[in-house]
């Protein structure tokens, strides 16, 4: 796989709210991701995952400002440039035709009164007005047999779609531009595992044969483990640890990697017991000091409370942000 | 009391049984229909056996719309059923309101699935677990006391500092341990659990389930434990059933029903559960045969096994015969309703 990135995020800064009443969502948050990858994002609800994938395409509803750092977008072709910086007009060129986003409960993020011919076609007509109406409707139902879905369904309602076909829609109207960058908010949460797996593959498929990288936001780590590339594990706001995800599964550095990936319990194997981790995810609210981890932490020592760990490569391409691992560097 | 969870300890006293418990919902009926004289009915539930022991876990696994949820509802009487009997303590029971019903929640509780719901915003935590104690007369003379011990035996400790909070001080474990507590103050002897722990945080999901069992041992509770995740199912449970489109297919063991599934749907969803083993970069080929595609309607089931459109290995039979509960003969106690086990049948 090229190493070649497409969406490098730099020091980004979210916040909720504004002064001192601002709750830090998003805390210098490093990542890149590479053309064709498949980056994992997961953490706990209130982590900041989503917003993190919000604020790197600007959707930030308000209260949230973004408040420092920059999101470089390289297109495939000329120059890269900072997202955060583009005017309201290239900001609507870019969205959706180099980065398209799949919402959480994207099954119900369909208009319920228009037809999936008219929604699709829709996307085309606003970045192409060019384009001719038969083209449109070309174009849109090569898109749905993409996805899997017969094109004699193109006149349908949404209610007239079963869960999956409807996430399957979704899936389709965010590749309808070939966009170089998709990003899945919990793209399956709702939908039943049988059905899961299956548009997971064909996701799998297409970006084989389309090329472009995906951002995967989920907190099943399980289920990144088995179709992400690499793992970016969020907690408090901040990444604690980046890596492969096999070195994630096999080997956790972090011990919140760890924590939560004892908290699935296994199909297969040995029956173990398991205990999750103790203590509850912190409030934004009110972070401990330190690294945000360490109340709950089962290895936490001297420096934890004092001081925040840095995010620092822990070897093989992979990063982790523990004052555990310090010394062995 | 053991601390190994074996699904072949001594059987428990059966507390509450479900034997061919049906539910029917029916349909708007449209102009139309009512000129044809049609009656469409929603078959949520069909014929469904289940008992409850004390001390065990009997977790019913199945997807969304399989109907697990209505079984709960209908064993805690939250709606009247259609056909088949409830017996609590091998005596037919029905409750729909009234001293009878509150004498039944008195036996039997029932934990939902969302606890930011299941709370009252506007009460205490003294007020929600004060009312349950008030109610069934469990308070004794020492309420206060009482109210420590219901927070104790649901590890929120130490138990003043919870009290006089409201439900939005705490997060969504802690709600749902308050919950768990609530249903404790009835002091029931069957627990009805409705996915108790998929609103809940991953890291803090598994403090739950070992609590329940926890309490499980102690209280020598019978839990029914419902959830779409089957991993858990094999980790919570002694005993598991999976439901498909309103119908039981298989039954047994935890360990046997997810190590050696033997329904071609039980099979299906041990497949597509995520497993990190299997790791990334194989997109197994989207399984062509595996049984893909989806739930049917259930306003007009498939006639036969309701599997029988998605399965595999459907035989002729399989689309007209309802298929009933055969022995796989692996291990004692575990069935399939799958015409593929019926050795009998295929010798006549």
């Amino acid at each position: 796989m090229s190493r070649k990135p497409v969406l490098e995020i730099r020091g980004l800064n979210v916040d909720y709210g504004l002064g001192d009443q601002a709750v830090h969502a998003i805390r210098d948050v490093t990542l890149t991701l590479h053309r064709g990858e498949v980056l994992g994002l997961a953490g706990e609800s209130g982590s900041g995952k989503s917003t993190l994938a919000y604020g790197t395409t600007r959707l930030l509803p308000p209260p949230g400002v973004i408040t420092g750092g920059e999101v470089i977008y390289h297109p495939s072709a000329g120059e890269p440039y900072d997202v955060l910086g583009l005017t309201d007009r290239q900001l609507r060129a870019f969205r959706w035709a180099e980065t398209a986003i799949v919402f959480q409960g994207a099954m119900n993020s369909l208009n319920p009164v228009h037809k999936i011919s008219t929604q699709l076609t829709d996307v085309l007509r606003a970045h192409d007005p060019r384009m001719g109406e038969k083209q449109r409707t070309e174009r849109a139902r090569e898109m749905l047999t993409l996805v899997g879905i017969a094109p004699d369904r193109m006149d349908a309602y949404p209610h007239q779609l079963s869960g999956g076909m409807r996430q399957r829609v979704m899936i389709g109207m965010a590749l309808i531009l070939q966009p170089q960058v998709v990003i899945m908010d919990e793209p399956t949460t709702a939908l039943d595992v049988v059905m899961q797996r299956q548009i997971l593959g064909q996701l799998i498929e297409l970006r084989e044969r389309l090329g472009f990288s995906v951002v995967f936001i989920t907190h099943d780590l399980s289920l990144l483990v088995e179709f992400s590339d690499r793992i970016a594990i969020m907690y408090g706001g901040r990444i604690v640890e980046e890596a492969p995800a096999a070195a994630i599964y096999r080997d956790a550095l972090h011990p919140y990697s760890r924590g939560l990936l004892g908290s699935f319990p296994a199909l297969r194997g040995p029956r173990r017991e398991l205990t999750g981790i103790p203590g509850s995810p912190p409030d934004l609210k009110g972070m401990p000091s330190g690294c945000s981890f360490h109340p709950r932490c089962p290895k936490a020592f001297d420096p934890c409370a004092g001081r925040i760990p840095v995010l620092a490569p822990g070897g093989d391409g992979r990063t982790v942000a523990c004052w555990l691992h310090e010394e062995a560097r | 009391m053991t601390s190994i969870p074996d699904a072949k300890a001594p059987a428990g006293e059966v507390v509450l049984e479900a034997i061919g418990l049906t539910k029917h919902f029916p349909v708007r009926r449209t102009m139309r229909d009512l000129l044809n004289r049609r009656k469409d009915a929603v078959h949520a539930v069909d014929d469904v056996n289940l008992t409850l022991r004390r001390g065990q876990v009997v977790a019913l696994v199945g997807e969304s719309g399989s109907g697990k949820s209505t079984v709960a509802r209908l064993l805690a009487q939250l709606y009247p059923r259609t056909g088949g009997d409830i017996r609590l303590h091998g005596t037919s029971t029905t409750a729909k309101s009234g001293s009878a019903f509150r004498r039944y929640c008195a036996r039997v509780q029932m934990i939902f699935q969302d606890p930011f719901a299941s709370l009252n915003p506007v009460h205490t935590i003294r007020y929600h677990l004060t009312r349950s104690l008030m109610i069934h007369d469990n308070a004794g003379d020492d309420l206060d006391g009482a109210l420590h011990e219901l927070l104790e035996r649901v590890h929120l400790t130490p138990p003043e500092r919870y009290l006089d909070k409201f439900p939005h001080e705490l997060s969504g474990g802690q709600r749902q341990r308050v919950a768990i507590a609530r249903a404790l103050g009835a002091n029931p002897e069957a627990l009805l659990a409705d996915e108790p722990v998929s609103m809940l945080d991953v890291s803090i999901r598994l403090g739950v389930l070992n609590l329940l069992r926890d309490l499980k041992e102690r209280l020598d509770l019978a839990i029914l434990y419902i959830t779409h995740d089957i991993a858990s199912a094999r980790y919570f449970a002694d005993q598991t059933m999976v439901m498909y489109a309103g119908r039981m297919v298989e039954g047994g063991d935890s360990e046997t029903v997810t190590q050696n599934p033997a329904h071609p749907y039980t099979k299906l969803l041990i497949d597509s559960a995520p497993d990190p083993d299997r790791l990334t970069g194989a997109p197994d080929a989207a399984g062509e045969d595996r049984g893909n595609g989806e739930p049917p309607s259930l306003i007009h089931p498939p006639a036969g096994c309701r599997f029988h459109p998605r399965c595999p290995m459907a035989m002729a039979r399989c689309s007209t015969e309802v298929p009933v509960r055969l022995e796989i003969g692996d291990v004692p106690g575990h069935w399939a309703a799958c015409w593929l086990y019926d050795t009998e049948g295929a010798a006549k």
